[in-house]
Formats: C-alpha cells, structure tokens, sequence
C-alpha cells in the first residue's frame, strides 16, 4: 500500500478541486499528441489530428481530454487503494484498447506541464512531488493488468 | 527524430527570451528535479541542501544552463559540439542517461511556470526534442 503524508493528501486533493477538467482535459491530452506524435496512433477515429492547430481544435479529441482527466478522480477518491481501483481500467486499456503503457507516463509528464503552467508559482516543487508521486502510482496501477 | 529547420527555430526564437533568466531556471528546474525524483540526490552525495535557495544548487543550475545555453548555439552539430561535456560525463560523472530525460522533464516543467504564455505546444515540442538531441549528444561516449 502506497503511504501518503498528510500534506500529500492535502495537495492532491487541492490540485483536484481546483482544476477546470473542461480545460485542462482538452489541453493536457491534446498535448501529448503534439509532443510525442506517435501517441496518435490510438486515435484513428478521431477525424483531423493533421497539425498542432487542428489538434487543439479537435472536438472529438477536446470531449475525450476530459473523459480521460476525469479518470483520475477515482484514485483522488480511493488514494489508499488506487491500485485495486484501476482493475477494471487497466484490463481495458490493455485487452480492449491495446495502449502501450509507456505512454501513460507521456501523458502525466504532458498534464505535469499543463497543470504548472496554470498554477504558476503556486506549482512549488513540494507541490510537483506530490503530483509525481501520485500520477505514478496511478500509472502503475494502469499498467497493472496487462500480461 | 532529428532536429527540423523549424525546430532550430522555434528553439532559438523562445531562447532569446529565456537566456536572461536562464540561471533561475537552471536553480529551479534542479530543485524541482531533487523534489520530486529524490533517486537524483544520489549524484551529489556531499550536499546538504537540495531545495530552492540552496548555494550548491544556485550554481550548479547556473552551470548546467550556461552548457545548455551553449548547446542553443551548436544545435547543427550537437555531439561534435559537446564531445568534450560528453567525455566528462562518460569518465568522470557517469550519470546514468536515464536522469537526462527526468531533468529534460523538470527544465520543461520551470519553463511552462515561468513563460506560461510563450511556453505553447509548439514551443514544448521543440524545446523537448532539442534537450533530448542534448542529451543524446552528452551520452555519445557512454560506449
């Protein structure tokens, strides 16, 4: 079971209830197809992901961002299990989606970026470790299923 | 995923409004790095304090963003134009390569902080592949 201080739980929690998931869910996945372009290939469905521009402006792409950032709210609600929490979405992304699990990390390392530039200097290191920490415990549990 | 005529741009045209700042950065994106990655400590055995405000490392990000800023200069021939950094890191510091990609990480993350509006998917993208161009360079001589 992963320890977490007081101060940990405090921050993760902060970081949760004052995100604008509307925002930050477009932009942050949006950002990892345009950084690390390969990630795209989950994304075939999704109409125009030509250039950066038309990345950002993708609707489909923008509603999924949000999908996918809302997802982190069950280990931000079951912190002292986050492993168990992710089972199911786990197995998903593996049989169902067949996503590479190294590109769990490209993601949170992209949200890690979106996050501080919005909170800007309230983004202190304290605060960045205690975000580290908790996106890579919850990658690990997303990378949990897959055999 | 070498480095585009654009690319060089982008990064040079960002730098420009960096480099006057870059020691800050430098102190800051260490800092960060010791935070949140505290397996990176182990590189530096002999310092007391590894958080923002420390002396030791005030000038050891001044010294790291002084050879990146540096690199901005060379980017059409990195490993020739770092060959030398490259031998110091291979002989002397033998810094495993995979903390090049963890402190390429933390730069980003003190860039988006202290440029939020200049630092843009466009600007991230670039400046991400020149620091692992970068750091491909500064492990040339690992083997």
């Amino acid at each position: 079971m992963v320890e977490w201080t007081t101060e940990e739980r405090a921050i993760i929690q902060g970081i949760f209830s004052k995100l604008d998931y509307d925002t930050v869910g477009p932009e942050s996945l949006a950002r990892c197809l345009i950084v690390y372009p390969w990630t795209q290939r989950y994304f075939g469905k999704f109409g125009n992901l030509y250039n950066a521009d038309t990345i950002l402006a993708n609707p489909m792409l923008g509603k999924h961002g949000t999908v996918v950032l809302r997802g982190l709210l069950t280990a931000v609600n079951n912190m002292d299990d986050i492993k168990n929490a992710y089972t199911q979405l786990s197995e998903l992304h593996s049989e169902t989606l067949h996503v590479d699990p190294g590109n769990f990390r490209l993601l949170a390392d992209c949200l890690t970026v979106i996050v501080a530039g919005k909170m800007k200097a309230e983004f202190t290191p304290e605060v960045q470790a205690a975000l580290q920490k908790f996106l890579s415990v919850v990658v690990s549990a997303l990378s949990r299923q897959y055999h | 995923m070498s480095l585009t005529a654009k690319d060089k741009a982008v990064v040079k045209g960002f730098w420009s409004k960096v480099s006057g700042k870059s020691d800050d950065i430098g102190h800051e994106a260490l800092a960060r790095m010791f935070a949140a990655y505290p397996q990176t400590k182990t590189y530096f055995p002999k310092w007391s304090d590894y958080s923002l405000g420390s002396a030791d490392v005030k000038k050891h990000g001044k010294t790291v963003m002084g050879a990146i800023n540096d690199a901005v200069g060379k980017m059409d021939d990195l490993i020739g134009g770092l060959s030398a950094l490259s031998d110091v890191h291979a002989t002397r510091l033998r810094v495993d390569p995979s903390n090049f990609k963890i402190l390429s990480h933390n730069i980003l993350v003190a860039l988006a902080v202290n440029f939020p509006g200049d630092f843009t998917a466009e600007v991230h993208v670039a400046v991400d592949k020149f620091l692992a161009a970068l750091s491909a360079a500064l492990a040339d001589k690992y083997r």
